[in-house]
């Protein structure tokens, strides 16, 4: 298979405030939140990054959807290198994490008719796949209803919907189910195993095990910013749970037992 | 390219247009706040100087002597004579406001003017005349009778007269008198407006987008950074003109009762040429204020930060508008033509007062283009910045 998504050496550090720095309790005025990281991710394939909180799972994902820039290290996406290129890396990723808010004032329906415009679709294709898009994900409902006045699970669907509004060939979602009830939360699934099914290449962070297990091809720990484990899935179980083999290797790493 | 951004300029406009609430703040109610502030201020003033035109003074005199009393007939007043015994009582009156003016005469009056010599050293003969400033009826009594004595005592001694008859000695023409009064308040009216129009739309535009995490969204489409912030700028110029022509509306309407110019507007005097170089300069102003506070905004974490962080920026501007109202006339060196703000009053000035010239307006609108462009770019490289836009 093709790896559509190349990532080699990637390094990102942040520089804390003073104020930061107490709020941290620590006296290093440089966080390494993701070092020398490497992946890859083939064609049509669900990859997990999983890890606890503070991994570096957003940081990453950041820096590959081009939000920011990595200190050193590349990646790659569908050809188009992140640094150099990343106006074409926009128009190929489709990228969804909490972080990026729809404005209030509007609704689901202007807001995906703007961003179809930002994207240059055509109006009769954008109307097609808002159709299709609205309709899986019940949004006609409120379609005309201000972002403001929507509930935290129609937010996230508008703001799914939307980062489709391209039909990109890769996904990276961050936290996909985060806030989600189970209903919910199974719709978005069950539609990320569809877009894998049409040939989409999905990448998705997450710290819920059972997510990874239900959808994943393939899976990648991260811990302290490093890739401790990458590999099919069933390879990284090596026959136990994932859970189990997740706190054994986080043990291994961190030198500390859970 | 030109497509994205018009695209970004009708989501910005439908932000604004569609927004009952903003609409209200940012356009309607500066304008009509102004005018009514005005309005008031004009009647109020005007009520102070002027009193009722039937209303008839009531003057107690001591001794009025025969060739006073012939002049006074125009006086719309009603003179009572008293004894010398009432002054105390009159003096009362005057302090209660019951009377308005009380003039003492020495006896004899005219045949001692007559016998005065002003060479000879000794005091001349005294008049009183005892008022109360805190009633306006009082002190326009004093200042009728005053001129009335004043006009008497020279008409005494007429050795020459100046400006005597009909002539219209004030040579300076209807339009000038104008010029001078609408150069020297509205620059400073107008750059305060329009700073404070750009202000309440670019800090929310901008900084506002970047707190709620709606400006990233932007950020993760192939639109390039550039483009968004062209799409920015003349979508928030477009609003602060607005925001800013009704200040000027409300303004331009309250001026002439302001300054109880009843014969209608004087503005009739300016032309297209006129208008066309003020509309120049108030565009290249607002796009340059606009862009000014972007980058003041992009800079700041939340609202209220760039709020507070906007503040001297306003202060400077206001400053500047002032020296406008005392400068009279604008300046001639070109070189003042190329400091940004400044360069907009004087052209302002210069424009109202019919003194401009293309050259000093031309350099004025270049000046703050130039300007507006290079803050565009800045603003760029800030929307490229991830220390910047992601600084939480």
């Amino acid at each position: 298979m093709k790896d559509i998504i190349r990532v080699i050496g990637l390094n990102k550090s942040f520089t804390l405030s003073t104020k930061q720095q107490k709020l941290a309790k620590s006296r290093e005025k440089v966080i390494h939140a993701v070092t020398d990281l490497s992946f890859t991710v083939e064609q049509g394939e669900i990859f997990g990054l999983l890890g606890p909180n503070g991994a570096g799972k957003t940081t990453t994902l950041r820096m590959l959807a081009t939000l920011i820039k990595p200190d050193s290290g590349e990646a790659v996406l569908a050809g188009a290198n992140v640094v150099s290129q990343p106006e074409i890396v926009r128009t190929k990723i489709g990228f969804l994490t909490s972080e990026l808010k729809l404005e209030e004032f509007f609704t689901p329906n202007y807001l995906y008719n703007f961003f179809a415009s930002l994207h240059g679709i055509n109006p009769k294709l954008r109307d097609q796949r808002k159709r299709d898009l609205f309709e899986k994900f019940g949004i006609n409902n409120f379609a005309e209803v201000k972002i403001a006045n929507l509930s935290t699970g129609m937010k996230q669907k508008v703001s799914l919907a939307i980062s489709l509004v391209h039909d990109p060939g890769i996904i990276i979602f961050d936290e996909p189910t985060n806030g989600l009830d189970v209903i919910t939360a199974k719709v978005v699934t069950d539609y990320l195993i569809a877009l894998r099914a049409q040939g989409k290449t999905i990448l998705v962070s997450t710290h819920i095990f059972s997510l990874v297990e239900k959808i994943c091809d393939r899976v990648g720990i991260i811990i302290k910013g490093s890739m401790a484990a990458c590999g099919k899935l069933d390879d990284i179980r090596g026959g136990k749970t994932l859970e189990d083999r997740f706190f054994k290797i986080y043990s291994e790493t961190m030198g500390v037992v859970v | 390219m030109k497509n994205i951004v018009m695209i970004i300029i009708k989501k910005e406009l439908a932000r604004f247009f569609g927004d009952k609430r903003l609409m209200l703040t940012a356009v309607l109610l500066p304008g009509m706040m102004i005018y009514l502030i005005y309005s008031f201020m004009g009647s109020t003033l005007s009520g102070l100087f002027k009193s009722d035109s039937d209303y008839r003074y009531t003057i107690s005199t001591v001794n009025l002597p025969k060739s006073i009393s012939t002049l006074t007939g125009d006086m719309a007043a009603d003179f009572t004579a008293i004894d010398v015994g009432k002054i105390a009582d009159a003096k009362i009156a005057i302090a209660e406001k019951k009377l308005d003016l009380l003039a003492v005469f020495p006896e004899n009056f005219d045949v001692q003017v007559a016998a005065h010599n002003p060479a000879s050293g000794e005091t001349a003969p005294h008049v009183a005349l005892y008022y109360n400033t805190t009633r306006t009826e009082s002190s326009k009594a004093y200042n009728l009778l005053t001129t009335l004595l004043n006009t008497y005592e020279s008409s005494l001694a007429n050795k020459f007269d100046v400006n005597a008859g009909e002539d219209p000695f004030n040579l300076a023409t209807k339009k000038d008198a104008s010029g001078l009064l609408f150069s020297s308040m509205l620059p400073m009216l107008l750059m305060i407006f329009l700073f404070s129009g750009c202000m309440a739309v670019a800090l929310e535009a901008i900084a506002g987008e970047k707190e709620r995490g709606t400006i990233a969204t932007m950020l993760i489409t192939p639109v390039k950074r550039s483009e968004l912030v062209m799409g920015k700028i003349i979508a928030l110029a477009i609003v602060a003109l607005i925001s800013g022509s009704s200040s000027i509306l409300g303004t331009l309407l309250s001026l002439p009762r302001f300054m109880s110019a009843t014969k209608g507007m004087p503005t009739a005097f300016y032309g297209f040429v006129d208008y066309a170089m003020l509309a120049a300069v108030v565009l290249s102003t607002v796009l340059l204020f606009i862009s000014m506070i972007s980058i003041v905004s992009a800079y700041a974490k939340t609202v209220k930060e760039a709020q507070t962080s906007v503040m001297p920026l306003m202060i400077v501007v206001m400053l500047v508008g002032v020296t406008g109202m005392f400068s009279g006339t604008a300046q001639t060196e070109t070189l003042y033509y190329f400091i940004p703000v400044y360069n907009s009053v004087q052209s302002m000035v210069g424009i109202l007062s019919f003194n401009a010239t293309a050259t000093y307006i031309s350099i004025t609108v270049l000046v703050n283009l130039l300007l507006s462009v290079a803050c565009g770019f800045v603003l760029t490289w800030m929307f490229n910045n991830e220390k910047i836009m992601f600084n939480k």
